[in-house]
């Protein structure tokens, strides 16, 4: 037993020294996905950025990657585990994996670590997001627009601020179009769960939306949509395969354009720590082709697409109130960044309650 | 052709010894044959999974902190198993202990002192162990099962950490996200060695295990264990209670659990969260049958599945296989731990068919 | 359509595959057997009915290939722990880790593709009673045979010789074995019996309820489902109940909060699990009634001593 360990520990080292040797002018660069990278929603749209990083850059790169990663105990040491097997830039995908990145980001001062959607930075972790609610909005007034009976269902994950702003965002993008728009919002306590999602899909569409848009992962909404003959906005992917005759538009994640940036610093010795918070302009998002909809619809929704890339349009610029009554933005004025990463609260005209 | 078992007289002390060693080497063959098979190289899969993990003092550490907990829910429950108590919540128990623990560092997150450390653990033990009495309650004076009602507070404690997190115990310079205050330095539990990550929540795993050992094999509430196990009427005839001993079990399996799930929040994750556990709560199960409900087989299993989770995250980086493949794995390994196991109780017989004694078993 | 009827037939849906998994495991759980890898089980049949759907195009092969491959995938649990008597609450454990990671492995080729839904079938004539028809009598095929199973379970298990034998092996299978009746080769029947119906409860998670292949989309179903069985004290009548009590309470929490009720939504979710355990200490408050029902040798191991 013990000399075929030592066979096997041998031979291995052997592969491993050979490997490294080969892979000495290529930078790795790393991902940590807390789902599954065919998740078909959020954890793949990150790993389409990896692939695109993969072929854009070619030689120059090695990416590797691990998934299924939960957001406790366990991410601290998978963030190690890619520091100490030499990546030379490491992006944690999700929000749960933000202390775990700071804390490996101090004993790896070499190591580069980018971490999605948080807060917390350092002299080698920088933050990246992408500004989801401009294309909420777009849906928004697309919704408004569309639909007859006028209320949409939203079936919404969990109440963090990324979420209430893309509420808010699409009640904008509505009101903007008619000011009664209504939404009916129901709260999944899930990322993937399809069957949940469907559930929840139905139950909406039996009160009468005839629009649902969705922050959570699966086709299953679009699905259900399909078959009840109302439309849907596709999340994260294009999901226009499970509702060819549905959706009519999609937000995709598009972090690859950012990837391949990101990388390319690092490549060339300019990569510095910077909390990014990328829009439509940068391509870190990108709408779906819109579709199921009158041209004039779609007109409208470019013309907003448009504005919001040349920056003439932010969606969240006032006059807008809070749900309370409260003033929140005066004419003109446009919300700051801090506000919308940290947003607890509804615009007015959302009858629910936001859960606190 | 036929596997006909044979109860050995006594349990063989070789194979139990060696039964683990002859599934490792079954899980040596099958595993390179499935890594060759996806076009992996066998090798150097096998050396990432089992090797590597122990060439190095970092993923010693991460191995000793991944089995704390697993080590210190499984050997509570091997108490309640063994005393025929089926708590399977030992999950909710976990979160609850977090949770009680946490009182002191999110809501009195100004009182500086060297009690909080202590006060926390003691508030994990009590709050797992009342999450562990509902259950408890309920079969002794209600007659409710404990499968069902343990499995379902599981679910309920998760949402009621959710809520929490989200809600009264947000953290108010969080940006709203769902976190609460990062504990204070005195109430983390501190590391035991400057080497690495292993933090006491090791030694409270190791130190309950030898004790319940201990407990197990020389006390009399041992021996009452395991005659109200194997027969509760024989245990009502010795005198002792099977009511007493469904509180007895759950409360002291909730405790630990209790103790598991504060001993991780302060010493690994340092505030609470939504999701504050893999599943421990659920592996511990399997590691307290893979430690044959003895709880220093308990640290043994605890461990090495430990090494499995560290060695398959290994090999997913050095190889780039799915996390699917080493779950395959995984369960490949435990079937082959579970088997082998068989060897210590009994003798495996092939019998050709035809030429076995079938047929006749039927008149005995 | 009316709004009770809508909120009904997405309960029936929800239900369905709670109610058929914990069926199959009833009758494992009757011959005395323990297993633990229900959720493992479903996630095969949802993953092997799906692809095999993709492959062939019905979904009726899909749904055959579900039985079969949970069927077969039960076998492992089986050899183990009847042939080789290992412990039964961890092989299970273990059954449900390798159903996770190989149906992953199935599945990963057909992720993101969208699936081939198992139409319904009118039932002529009784499709067209009002309210009740398109309940009941316009339903997918697992959900006509979620119904047969109840009854034929029912049937096979206390008013045929076959039943009583199973329910004498559960009871106690040393002396069932005395009165010479086959206890090895009737738990392999009933594990495999019990991974059949993980099978279809599967299928129908990936063919019906929503047509995708997601990997865990069984999601904690199958835990559910081993729940359900407890709560229904062994007995098929009280699965169906329990099934639907299930699914009712958690799609009416969903419709509840579209209504806008404002209660945080982690209560609302809770409720099912909540209303489980109330029901549960309702119902099982006479000690002598749950005593008869279960099944005195579960989970132990059974060698025939030759």
């Amino acid at each position: 037993m013990k000399k075929l360990l030592l066979a096997l520990a041998t031979s291995a080292a052997l592969l491993g020294f050979s490997a490294a040797a080969g892979a000495q002018d290529k930078t790795k660069v790393c991902f940590i996905y807390v789902g599954s990278k065919t998740d078909g929603g959020y954890s793949e749209g990150h790993d389409r950025g990896r692939q695109e990083l993969e072929q854009a850059l070619g030689d120059k790169v090695e990416t590797a990657f691990l998934e299924n990663v939960p957001e406790g105990p366990d991410a601290e040491r998978a963030i190690e585990r890619m520091a100490r097997s030499g990546c030379a830039l490491v992006f944690t995908t999700s929000f749960g994996f933000m202390d775990a990145t700071i804390k490996v980001a101090q004993k790896f001062p070499d190591v580069k670590f980018e971490h999605a959607t948080g807060f917390k930075s350092s002299e080698n972790v920088g933050t990246y997001n992408a500004r989801f609610y401009e294309g909420r909005y777009i849906q928004g007034v697309i919704a408004a627009k569309v639909s007859k009976a006028g209320v949409a269902g939203y079936i919404a994950s969990f109440p963090i601020p990324e979420v209430v702003m893309g509420i808010n965002a699409f009640m904008l993008g509505a009101h903007s179009v008619n000011p009664d728009f209504k939404v009916k919002i129901v709260w999944a306590n899930t990322w993937a769960d399809p069957g949940k999602e469907a559930d929840a899909a139905k139950a909406l569409a039996d009160q009468g939306v005839d629009i649902l848009t969705q922050h959570t992962d699966s086709t299953a909404p679009m699905q259900v949509a399909a078959e009840r003959g109302i439309k849907a906005f596709g999340q994260a992917s294009d999901m226009i395969a499970a509702g060819p005759e549905t959706q009519l538009t999609a937000i995709v994640d598009t972090w690859g354009a950012y990837y391949i940036k990101r990388t390319q610093a690092v490549i060339d010795g300019t990569w510095k720590p910077e909390n990014i918070w990328d829009g439509l302009k940068d391509g870190i998002l990108t709408m779906a082709p819109y579709t199921n909809m009158p041209d004039d619809v779609k007109k409208a929704a470019e013309e907003v697409e448009a504005k919001i890339r040349s920056g003439e349009l932010h969606p969240f610029t006032g006059p807008v109130k809070k749900q309370d009554g409260s003033d929140w933005l005066a004419e003109g004025e446009v919300s700051d960044d801090g506000t919308l990463l940290g947003m607890n609260f509804y615009i007015a005209g959302i009858d629910d309650k936001l859960p606190q | 052709m036929r596997i006909e078992l044979e109860k050995r007289p006594r349990p063989s002390t070789l194979l139990s010894v060696l039964s683990p060693f002859l599934a490792l080497a079954l899980t040596v063959v099958a595993g390179g044959i499935m890594f060759a098979l996806i076009g992996k190289n066998p090798v150097a899969a096998l050396y990432s999974f089992f090797v590597e993990p122990l060439t190095d003092v970092w993923s010693l550490h991460e191995i000793a902190v991944k089995a704390a907990p697993l080590i210190l829910i499984g050997a509570g429950l091997s108490v309640c198993y063994r005393s025929n108590n089926w708590n399977i919540g030992a999950e909710g128990q976990f979160i609850m202990g977090a949770i009680a623990g946490a009182i002191v560092p999110v809501v009195f997150h100004d009182w500086h002192s060297p009690l909080v450390l202590p006060l926390m653990l003691v508030f994990g033990m009590i709050g797992g162990a009342l999450y562990a009495a509902i259950p408890a309650f309920l079969k002794a004076h209600m007659n409710t099962n404990e499968i069902l009602t343990s499995l379902m507070l599981v679910y309920i404690a998760q949402l009621f950490l959710d809520w929490l997190v989200r809600g009264p115990w947000r953290s108010p310079d969080a940006y709203n996200f769902p976190v609460t205050r990062d504990f204070t330095p005195e109430a983390i539990l501190p590391e035991m060695i400057a080497s690495g990550r292993t933090n006491y929540g090791f030694a409270f795993a190791i130190l309950a295990a030898v004790g319940l050992w201990f407990m197990m094999r020389y006390t009399l509430k041992g021996f009452e264990i395991s005659v109200l196990g194997q027969s509760e009427r024989a245990g009502r005839f010795a005198g002792f209670s099977s009511r007493r001993m469904i509180w007895f079990s759950m409360l002291l399996s909730g405790a630990l659990a209790g103790l598991a799930g504060i001993s991780e929040v302060s010493g690994v994750i340092g505030k609470l969260q939504p999701i504050i556990s893999p599943g421990y709560g659920f592996t511990a199960i399997i590691v307290a049958f893979l430690g044959r409900l003895n709880p220093l087989g308990i640290i043994a299993a605890g461990l090495f599945l430990a090494l499995t989770y560290v060695g398959g995250e290994a090999v997913q980086l050095t190889l780039n296989v799915s996390d699917k493949v080493t779950r395959v794995f995984q369960g490949l390994l435990l079937f082959f731990v579970l088997s082998c196991d068989t060897l210590i109780q009994y003798r495996v017989r092939l019998v050709l068919s035809g030429l076995g004694r079938s047929g006749q078993g039927e008149a005995h | 359509m009316g709004m009770i009827e809508a909120i009904l037939l997405t309960v029936i849906t929800a239900a369905t595959p709670l109610v058929i998994a914990s069926l199959g495991e009833l009758v494992t759980e009757r011959a005395g057997v323990l297993n633990l890898g229900v959720e493992g089980m479903m996630i095969m049949g949802a993953a092997i009915a799906f692809a095999a759907t993709q492959m062939t195009g019905s979904p009726y092969v899909g749904v055959v290939a579900g039985i079969a491959g949970g069927a077969l995938f039960s076998l492992l649990f089986g050899f183990l722990t009847l042939t080789l008597v290992a412990n039964q609450v961890a092989t299970g454990l273990a059954l449900t880790i390798l159903g996770l990671g190989v149906s992953g492995q199935i599945g990963e080729p057909y992720a993101g593709m969208s699936g081939v839904k198992l139409q319904p079938i009118a039932i002529p004539l009784l499709a067209d009673i009002p309210f009740l028809g398109p309940l009941l009598f316009r339903q997918d095929l697992i959900f006509y045979l979620s119904i047969m199973l109840v009854i034929g379970i029912n049937w096979f298990l206390f008013s045929s010789r076959a039943g009583l034998k199973l329910r004498a092996i559960g009871d106690n299978h040393a002396s069932a074995h005395a009165l010479g009746i086959h206890v090895i080769r009737t738990r392999y029947l009933a594990v495999m019996f019990g991974g059949a119906c993980a099978g279809l409860a599967g299928a129908q998670l990936s063919l019906v309820y929503t047509p995708q292949w997601v990997e865990t989309m069984s999601a904690g179903r199958g835990w559910i489902a081993l729940a359900l069985v407890v709560f229904a004290s062994w007995r098929p009548w009280r699965v169906l109940a329990g099934g639907y009590l299930f699914g009712a309470v958690s799609i009416s929490q969903l419709h509840a909060q579209a209504f806008g009720i404002g209660i945080p939504p982690q209560f609302l979710s809770s409720l099912p699990y909540v209303a489980t355990v109330v029901v549960l200490i309702l119902i099982s408050h006479n000690r002598r009634v749950t005593l008869i029902n279960t099944p005195a040798s579960l989970g132990k191991p059974f060698v025939p001593d030759r």
